[in-house]
């Protein structure tokens, strides 16, 4: 794995956090269908068993309900359950153990058991999959009290927030964005330092608009954001990575400066993390905007097979021209704004 | 019309134990563990949680307590399991258990808090590892697997005896994916893991033969590959013979059991409901000739080991632990209001600070005005 720098894919990043976990708390434990001798469909569990035993990375019957359920009894106990499930499409039956149970065995008990589990799945479409094996329906999960929503968009902050996710003792579904689990490649050193949860990470600086996009849509929002910087807006980057709980003040500090903010996802726009934080800005910095939230995100149909996918997920193209709606909208006397004025020239956005 | 040689590849048995009979007749010799002062204490726990039952229905039924779920004719299951397991095994009850919490220490204030809204009655102080009751059906099997799967671990690991997890259900729970998918990866994890399958006839209004179209439930476990016993759930004895056996082989590393006990839900199945839309009077007088207290108690006096003046004396023992524990529960410190808040996470995350002033503000308000 990797080069002297330790040069490394998002998946191998898993990978790497997962056995640095394994190696240095007995406790954890690593199992799902195939994620023994098979190293995971993925390969995200490459050589796990083999270095770590059967008896703390188990492949499982094929059943995800139980997958679920028995990582909420293994925590209960002390363990540090991390679950597999092969695909976020075929988490639903799990479901009933992750927000019945996992997320309230703290709170139903004050406190007496805790349940510290992670629960792992690739998520997001673009892969020319099969029929539920691409969707993105983070928005079902971040709606449930007492979960924590995590999805990293690079091998550093998929090893820094793998870690913490392992380490926080309460549950969290941490989504790999399967799409770019081998986009690109970077340095990323196995010292076993976490990343903080909870908090939003400012890829890109930039004053002239907000972009917020996590997952596998953080890579075409920052090409979004190097075609704009071309004509001379410069856009911000925002990757809030815990979804839930969300770090609304990174964006709200990121308005302060630019007043204006497209929200990037896969999943369908309807009830879409996009709409919870358009309206946390609304409530927070109604006065800040000087354009409405906007939304880039998939349709509010059902994910499509593989030769339409191309045309549902939010590419580029959709992300400028949601960019250029929120930049060229104008509230105020014509003038008045700054990348109205930018826009009056006649200058050609990308 | 041609008909193939087929050759047998499988078959299976299901056993039933009983010792004490309808009459309370030992039809067999008692096991040594069934001494005097064993089938007492049963006895003496089996009155309690019916009386815990009856004062709860009552509370329910003038105001001062939620839906509350009875364990009316069902009491020596409850009491044999809790009586069998051991302080370090982990149990996982449903939530149709009061005599098993009282055995395993549960307080009847904690049980009666669980039921009137509160949930600081799951903080179950004498029994820290056990898991909370569990309202989702069979749900709480999958967790029993995961224990049993961390004890296995603790053991292998750091030398520890091996202890077990019990799971706890009823006969509806079977037509489960959960409690399929439990006894597979038990079976197939050889995890030291009891189920404890109370067949009381119903759930809800639907009967047994409403769930499954087999024999028995017991017969389930043999898909699963697990060893499976029927008893008779209204002899105390049966039922605590066969779950201590499952235990024991569970703390030997043989691996998980199911057990079906066989009883009649002589109750509503809470007090929200009404038997008497679905089931027939005359199905219930009978029923109640099988109970499990009056068997055990013509057993005793038969054995010369209960009379009319040690039954007054429990009578008037319970009578005062139970008005003790409701003076206990009625004059308890309600929660603080930001309670819903302290541990949804060990740390309240920033983003909810303000919800939660909201909510102390609201309260404080609500209290000044």
């Amino acid at each position: 794995m990797g080069d002297q720098q330790n040069t490394i894919t998002l998946v191998e990043a898993v990978t790497q956090a997962l056995a640095f976990e394994l190696k240095n708390n007995p406790e954890v434990v690593v199992f799902g269908q195939d994620v023994g001798a098979n190293g995971g469909v993925f390969r995200a569990t490459e050589g796990l068993q083999e270095r770590f035993g059967a008896a703390r990375v188990l492949d499982t019957p094929l059943a995800e309900t139980m997958i679920a359920g028995v990582a909420v009894g293994m925590a209960t106990q002390g363990l540090r359950p991390v679950a597999e499930f092969q695909f976020m499409g075929f988490i639903y039956p799990g479901l009933d153990h992750i927000l019945s149970h996992a997320t309230r065995m703290r709170n139903r008990t004050r406190g007496r058991l805790s349940c510290p589990v992670v629960y792992r799945a690739p998520y997001g479409g673009g892969i020319h999959a099969p029929e539920h094996h691409s969707e993105s329906t983070e928005a079902i999960f971040a709606h449930i009290p007492g979960l924590r929503v995590v999805v990293p968009s690079s091998p550093a902050r998929a090893y820094g927030l793998l870690l913490a996710a392992i380490r926080d003792p309460d549950p969290v579904l941490f989504l790999e964005p399967k799409r770019i689990y081998r986009a690109a490649k970077q340095p990323v050193p196995d010292d076993g330092e976490a990343l903080p949860l909870d908090r939003a990470f400012v890829l890109r600086e930039g004053c002239d608009l907000t972009l917020v996009a996590w997952g596998a849509s953080v890579k075409e929002t920052l090409e979004a954001a190097e075609q704009l910087s071309a004509s001379g807006i410069e856009a911000e980057v925002i990757d809030p990575a815990t979804l839930k709980p969300l770090d609304i003040h990174t964006i709200i500090d990121s308005l302060e400066k630019t007043r204006r903010c497209v929200v990037v996802h896969e999943a369908a726009r309807f009830g879409g993390l996009g709409a919870e934080i358009a309206a946390q800005i609304q409530e927070y910095a109604f006065d800040l905007l000087e354009a409405p939230v906007q939304r880039v995100t998939g349709y509010d149909t059902v994910m499509p097979y593989y030769q339409l996918e191309g045309a549902y997920l939010p590419g580029v193209e959709r992300i400028l021209a949601g960019a250029r709606t929120a930049l060229e909208y104008s509230r105020c006397e014509p003038g008045s704004s700054i990348s109205a004025n930018a826009l009056s020239g006649g200058e050609a956005l990308p | 019309m041609h008909k193939p040689r087929l050759q047998l590849q499988a078959s299976f048995d299901i056993a039933h134990l009983q010792y004490l009979d309808n009459q309370g007749k030992a039809i067999q010799s008692l096991p040594e563990f069934a001494t005097p002062d064993w089938l007492t204490h049963c006895y003496r726990q089996m009155q309690l949680a019916r009386l815990v039952d009856d004062r709860a229905v009552k509370l329910q039924r003038t105001g001062r307590l939620g839906t509350y779920p009875s364990t009316l004719g069902q009491e020596a299951i409850g009491i044999a399991t809790g009586n069998a397991l051991a302080a370090d095994d982990v149990y996982c009850p449903y939530y149709r258990e009061t005599g098993a919490l009282l055995e395993r220490g549960v307080t009847i204030e904690e049980i009666l808090a669980i039921w009137g809204g509160d949930e600081r009655g799951q903080n179950f102080q004498h029994s820290p590892s056990d898991l909370p009751i569990c309202i989702p059906i069979a749900t709480q099997m999958l967790h029993a697997v995961g224990a049993a799967f961390a004890l296995k671990q603790r053991h292998q690991q750091e030398g520890v005896p091996l202890q077990a997890a019990v799971a706890s259900s009823g006969e509806g729970a079977t037509s489960k994916g959960d409690f399929y998918e439990a006894m597979n990866l038990a079976g197939v994890w050889k995890l030291p893991v009891v189920f404890v399958v109370n067949n009381n006839q119903w759930a809800i209004s639907v009967p047994r033969h409403g769930q499954t179209a087999t024999q028995t439930i017991a017969q389930k476990a043999v898909a699963a590959g697990i060893p499976a016993l029927q008893v008779d759930g209204n002899d105390v004895v049966a039922v605590a013979w066969a779950v201590q056996d499952a235990l024991q082989r569970a703390r030997n590393g043989d691996g998980p059991a199911l057990i079906e006990a066989i009883s009649y839900r002589l109750c509503d199945h809470t007090t929200a409901d009404d038997a008497s839309r679905y089931r027939s009077a005359e199905a219930l007088q009978q029923a109640w000739q099988w109970e499990p207290i009056k068997r055990l108690d013509r057993y005793l006096r038969e054995q010369g080991l209960w009379s009319d003046a040690k039954q007054q004396d429990l009578d008037r023992e319970l009578a005062t632990t139970m008005e003790m524990a409701l003076g206990n529960w009625q004059t308890r410190t309600p929660e603080p209001v930001t309670a819903i808040f302290d541990h949804l996470y060990a740390q309240l995350p920033e983003g909810l600070y303000e919800q939660y002033d909201q909510l102390r503000d609201e309260q404080q308000q609500g209290a000044g005005a």
